[in-house]
């Protein structure tokens, strides 16, 4: 781009007459992109003062949510050590992770009473009623347990904080503890998901998975009546904390949703769709009576018919299934009735021609060149619907939506939350896929 | 292959053209076969479902049936004009302390005697969150839409990272991004436009870069040829082809935002999603029908507005099929 290349008046003048309009653009054309811009910015700094960003963002529970976020790829155990009667006594809630006296590597009884707590490394607690040690980074720091408060020494690091009558040490993601006068509240993280296989009450807990394994191929029957293998199902099914059996079949429930209300929106469209046709049906009125029909039920919100099916029937499939149908019979309808009015008169000419009934006239006139575009659409459907299910589902329609809902309101199952969201993602893109190779196989690799 | 030779055949056929009818005759037979076979596991798979729906349901098909019945004929408003007063705040005939019948307390006073019905203001809210999660997943959309396109980017790497990013953006649940917000910002509008807006990337990005790998790549070769850069050439050559395409998915987005930011406000996003649910939940016939007449309204002109907005940019063409992203 070294030269500009010039031109002389009479071909400048020339160029003007010959081009005007790429020379002469009208103010909408000029500045129209600016304009539009301008209005979008003006209208979103609007809405920012509108919605509260700001305050919004800056009373956020940002300390929470990083644990949040931890919570979803990691899990902590949450024991609290009393000091009883010059003991130390630790003790579960009933989410415990570890069955009642389990040998756990990271929280080991001393030999002169208390217990000793790792954090990794050299990191630990040492729990004793009288004094609680805290090894951080090599160097050890006491702290005075007296009858009504916890003491830390002077010189300690930002780690450890005292915060009126208790002390706080924060060992990274490691963990934290809580030194009162009373206990020591631990919070233990560990990588991945606690107890995902099996609970504490069942017989493999704690087993590596090659040992499980062995077991269920060939290993003596933990439980006389049946084999390891079906004992082994049972116990991950039912898992306590895990919920398997609950959260598959909540997820078949979401599926059974959007696969039967898009099979009998399907079914229904298809036969008003001929009505609506105005190549098929040659009465004006009843097609625009059709049309409207389907304007109403598409322009009725998806949540609209969830809510109002759900006071109905009562959380469960069927409100889903009906929320769909509703929606979609509409939707369906329309694109239905386009593709037919596409449809090339030609061939139905042909076969009224041989004095064929107007049903056989439809069947081989038309169905062929409208079916493949008929079913691609209603695997599209399928495919989205499979999505908003789950939302359909949280509305009150129950399945796997409903289920996500329940345990992100504890703010304590992210864990759960996490593995729902897996088991959906895996589900969307293996529908992506068959119904992607389904449609491909109908109309061609054109479609994308 | 069922032919036999010889056989006195009904047709009247002879020799070859025997043969082709047989082949024919089998052919069919086989396809009916089929088709009979896909039907009957169809039908099984469709009556497990239902079996499985019906069970898994709290309140049953047919023993809930009649009282569908009953539902709606206790959900009559005590008198039409019921439902224009909810819809407008005003006061209503037959309130007796109830909130049931206390329309007016929840007037959004701008000034000192003007004042929205609580309504409009809800759907307003709605309305916004759809128009803004709509801009920004556009803008989104449209930044990442070019590194995803064949014809533009050539690392295979970096086009395969940007498709799966917009993929899980697409198939993640929404609720459980305005859920986790909702903990952290706690409940309202903010949650819902950043779920909304998330989906709202992924879902377009897709539509977008497809209109991108189907531009005409002639004045990019032109402008190579002159010596332009990467941003040039997308600005002067692919983008004047792509944006009237671009602006109409858009359109379209905004109309499934609409009713996706109605159900994420049901959820806890605020709106009028979260006034409907409460209503209807509490029974409150007369509220609940003046929002489904709001919510028609709102739905169907913005349809029709987006419609007819796209067919002026872009003539007559049917964009039914970008529903599918959805």
């Amino acid at each position: 781009m070294s030269s500009v290349p010039t031109i002389n008046a009479a071909e400048r003048d020339r160029l003007l007459a010959t081009y005007p309009q790429v020379f002469h653009r009208s103010f909408m054309q000029r500045w129209g992109l600016a304009v539009s811009a301008a209005v979008v910015v003006v209208y979103l700094a609007f809405c920012f003062a509108f919605f509260n960003v700001i305050p919004t963002f800056v009373n956020g529970n940002w300390d929470r949510a990083s644990i949040y976020l931890q919570d979803w790829y990691s899990w902590r155990a949450q024991p609290r050590l009393r000091f009883q009667n010059g003991e130390v006594v630790p003790q579960w809630t009933s989410r415990g992770q570890y069955p009642q006296g389990a040998n756990i590597p990271w929280m080991q009884p001393m030999p002169g009473g208390g217990y000793t707590v790792s954090f990794g490394g050299s990191d630990r607690l040492d729990v004793t009623p009288a004094r609680v040690d805290i090894h951080l980074d090599g160097r050890s720091y006491p702290v005075e347990i007296t009858s009504d408060q916890a003491v830390l020494p002077p010189g300690a690091p930002a780690a450890m904080e005292q915060d009126g009558n208790k002390v706080m040490v924060y060992f990274g993601f490691e963990g934290q503890a809580e030194i009162r006068s009373s206990q020591v509240y631990i919070q233990r993280r560990f990588l991945g998901w606690a107890n995902f296989f099996f609970d504490t009450q069942s017989p493999f807990w704690g087993r590596s998975l090659p040992e499980v394994a062995g077991l269920m191929l060939s290993g003596e029957r933990l439980d006389p009546n049946r084999s390891n293998a079906s004992l082994a199902l049972d116990n991950f099914l039912n898992n306590a904390s895990w919920q398997h059996a609950d959260i598959l079949s909540k997820l078949m429930q979401t599926l059974v949703m959007a696969f039967v209300g898009t099979l009998f929106a399907t079914l229904i469209a298809f036969p008003l769709a001929f009505v609506a046709a105005r190549n098929i049906t040659r009465s004006r009125p009843v097609n625009w009576g059709m049309k409207r029909v389907f304007d109403f039920l598409r322009s009725i919100d998806m949540l609209i018919w969830a809510l109002f099916f759900t006071r109905a029937f009562g959380p469960g499939p069927i409100p889903g299934i009906a929320a769909i149908f509703f929606t979609d019979t509409g939707a369906l309808g329309k694109v239905y009735s386009e593709a037919l009015e596409n449809a090339d008169d030609k061939q139905r000419e042909g076969v009224k021609s041989v004095g064929a009934s107007p049903v056989i006239v439809q069947r081989y006139g038309t169905v062929p060149q409208v079916l493949p575009v008929f079913v691609s659409q209603s695997l599209y459907f399928w495919e989205s619907n499979t999505r908003s299910a789950t939302v359909i589902g949280a509305v009150g329609a129950g399945g796997i939506g409903l289920k996500l809902l329940e345990s992100m309101k504890t703010n304590a199952d992210w864990d759960k939350v996490a593995y729902m969201v897996l088991l959906i993602l895996l589900v969307v893109f293996v529908f992506d896929n068959v119904s992607n190779a389904l449609r491909s196989r109908l109309i061609g690799r054109k479609s994308h | 292959m069922a032919h036999v030779a010889g056989a006195d055949h009904p047709s009247g056929l002879t020799g070859s053209s025997r043969t082709i009818l047989d082949h024919y005759q089998s052919q069919v037979r086989t396809r009916r076969i089929y088709t009979l076979v896909s039907i009957a596991v169809f039908l099984i798979v469709l009556g497990a479902s239902l079996d499985f729906a019906n069970s898994a349901n709290s309140g049953k098909f047919f023993e809930r049936l009649p009282y569908l019945f009953d539902f709606m004929k206790s959900f009559v408003p005590d008198s039409p004009l019921e439902i224009f007063r909810a819809m407008f705040d005003l006061p209503s005939p037959y309130a007796d302390g109830s909130i049931k019948y206390d329309y007016t307390s929840d007037r959004i006073w701008i000034t000192d005697s003007f004042y929205i019905p609580n309504f409009f203001y809800q759907l307003a809210i709605t309305i916004n969150i759809a128009i803004v999660s709509t801009i920004l997943g556009a803008s989104g959309a449209f930044v990442l839409c070019f590194f995803a396109a064949s014809n533009l980017v050539g690392s295979r790497a970096v086009r395969w990272f940007v498709r799966r990013i917009m993929e899980i953006m697409r198939a993640f649940p929404e609720i459980v991004i305005a859920g986790l917000l909702a903990a952290i910002l706690s409940i309202g509008p903010i949650s819902a436009i950043i779920a909304v807006w998330i989906h709202t990337v992924g879902a377009l990005g897709k539509l977008f870069f497809e209109v991108v790998e189907n531009a005409d790549m002639k004045p990019d070769e032109g402008l190579r040829a002159a010596g332009a850069s990467w941003v040039e050439r997308v600005r002067f050559a692919i983008l004047p082809q792509v944006l009237p395409n671009f602006v109409s998915y858009t359109l379209l987005r905004t109309e499934i935002n609409v009713r996706a930011s109605t159900i994420i406000g049901a959820v806890g996003g605020g709106g009028i999603g979260e006034v409907f649910s409460l209503s209807i939940g509490r029974d409150h016939a007369a509220k609940t029908y003046a929002i489904i007449i709001l919510l028609l309204i709102t739905v169907i002109c913005v349809d029709q507005f987006s419609a007819w907005l796209r067919r002026r940019l872009i003539g007559h063409q049917s964009f039914e099929f970008g529903r599918g992203a959805a």
